[in-house]
């Protein structure tokens, strides 16, 4: 008899776990991440002879349920062609019957990440809005996200803004007949109260504004100089009583441009004395001009008494 | 707001007010009317020009350079008019023509050219 040493028996376990590509053109690289339905593996793509991250579900006990989620996310992605959201390339079956789908692998860091990182609040401010823009296209073609959250966003190499994992994303039109009162879907910390309700039937494109609006805060904690303006944006998407809301992501997004372009912002009121504030830390160098002059003016004027 | 109507409203204006301050000098306080007039028609040519110069060169340092060279030019035919106050007037006028020169560039739109 022969034994085998602890290395080879931890070797063979990790590979019963990971997935059997041989009946397709990827080869298996390594896991990247694990949720709740499906883990993310990162493959090779032979005949393109690139990287892709393939989803597979989790559970090779495929009922039918399982599957038509996982093709119909697939489908959710494949048709949502957007720069910010990421590109399925090919859905398929495994030998053990789970069903994959094969996505554009994306190099960088998760938003989180990207934000521990130190990232100044200009730079986080111009990536939300980034989101704000590829999830107001998500809602364009009907699509509710449902899982917005600082994990699901990815910031590329290039500074590129991909928002993921569209795994409890639910086509509008369809709300109604998969789902469950009650059943709650999303994260804790990014869900509308009425996602937390579990009132599913409920849930529109203002649940995802009201995620959006934690991403925001997240993004704005620990910052110095927030203005008055982002806390305000931040509170309007979050309003508990979803009217209240912006109506749209590309509303949203409006209200972040005019905040990085120094202009009034719809979500706060400023004072007289907050338009001047504005208006001088916009035209600084307008403002210093105009100072040097008066002050030079001042000079001369002195000194020709003299 | 095109860049040529910018420079020539701010070199208007800054001018005007440029002549007015004469009025704290009291030995050129009498002649205040013509000061004004003659500061705001030498804003005006300055603001012009600086806005045709920002309308075909689109650079904040050039524009800068630029008005605050045709200032201190305009000012110095005005100070060599006056025969003196060289420095009360050249000073001023190229800070007037630097400051119009900045905004041209800055806050001037440039018309969408067609393909």
């Amino acid at each position: 008899m022969k034994w085998l040493s602890d290395d080879r028996l931890d070797h063979l376990r990790s590979i019963v776990g990971n997935p059997d590509f041989s009946s397709t053109k990827y080869t298996f690289v390594k896991e990247l991440a694990r949720g709740g339905m499906g883990t993310v593996y990162l493959a090779e793509d032979r005949e393109l002879d690139r990287l892709v991250a393939i989803k597979v579900l989790n559970t090779p006990e495929v009922t039918e349920d399982l599957r038509d989620r996982m093709i119909r996310e697939a489908q959710i992605i494949a048709r949502l062609e957007h720069p910010g959201i990421v590109p399925v390339h090919d859905v398929g079956t495994l030998p053990d019957g789970r069903i994959y789908y094969a996505m554009k692998f994306v190099r960088g860091s998760r938003l989180d990440e990207y934000a521990a990182q130190g990232a100044s609040l200009r730079d986080r401010l111009r990536k939300f809005q980034a989101v704000c823009d590829a999830v107001a296209f998500a809602h364009a073609h009907g699509v509710i996200h449902r899982d917005l959250k600082p994990q699901n966003i990815m910031i590329g190499s290039f500074g590129e803004v991909l928002v993921l994992d569209w795994g409890v994303a639910k086509i509008k039109a369809q709300m109604n007949a998969e789902e469950q009162e009650g059943t709650v879907i999303g994260t804790r910390d990014y869900m509308s109260p009425e996602q937390a309700r579990g009132e599913n039937d409920q849930l529109d494109e203002r649940a995802d504004i009201y995620s959006l609006g934690a991403v925001l805060q997240f993004l704005l904690k620990g910052q110095l100089k927030v203005s008055k303006a982002a806390e305000a944006i931040c509170s309007k998407a979050m309003a508990s009583e979803r009217e209240s809301r912006y109506a749209s992501a590309s509303e949203l997004s409006e209200d972040i441009g005019r905040l990085l372009d120094a202009e009034p912002v719809t979500a706060y009121r400023e004072s007289a004395l907050e338009k001047v504030g504005r208006w001088v830390g916009k035209n600084r160098f307008l403002v210093l001009l105009v100072l040097a002059y008066l002050l030079m003016r001042i000079i001369l004027i002195f000194s020709s008494r003299r | 707001m095109s860049k040529p109507l910018i420079g020539l409203v701010l070199g208007a204006v800054l001018g005007a007010i440029d002549g007015l301050t004469a009025w704290f000098t009291p030995a050129v306080r009498d002649q205040l009317a013509s000061i004004v007039f003659g500061s705001t028609i030498k804003g005006i040519i300055a603001g012009i020009a600086i806005g045709f110069f920002a309308k075909k060169f689109h650079s904040l340092p050039i524009g800068i350079l630029f008005g605050l060279l045709v200032g201190a030019f305009l000012a110095y035919l005005v100070a060599l008019m006056q025969g003196g106050y060289y420095l009360e007037i050249i000073l001023p006028g190229a800070l007037v023509g630097l400051i119009v020169g900045f905004a041209t560039q800055k806050y001037g739109k440039t018309p969408a050219t067609a393909n």
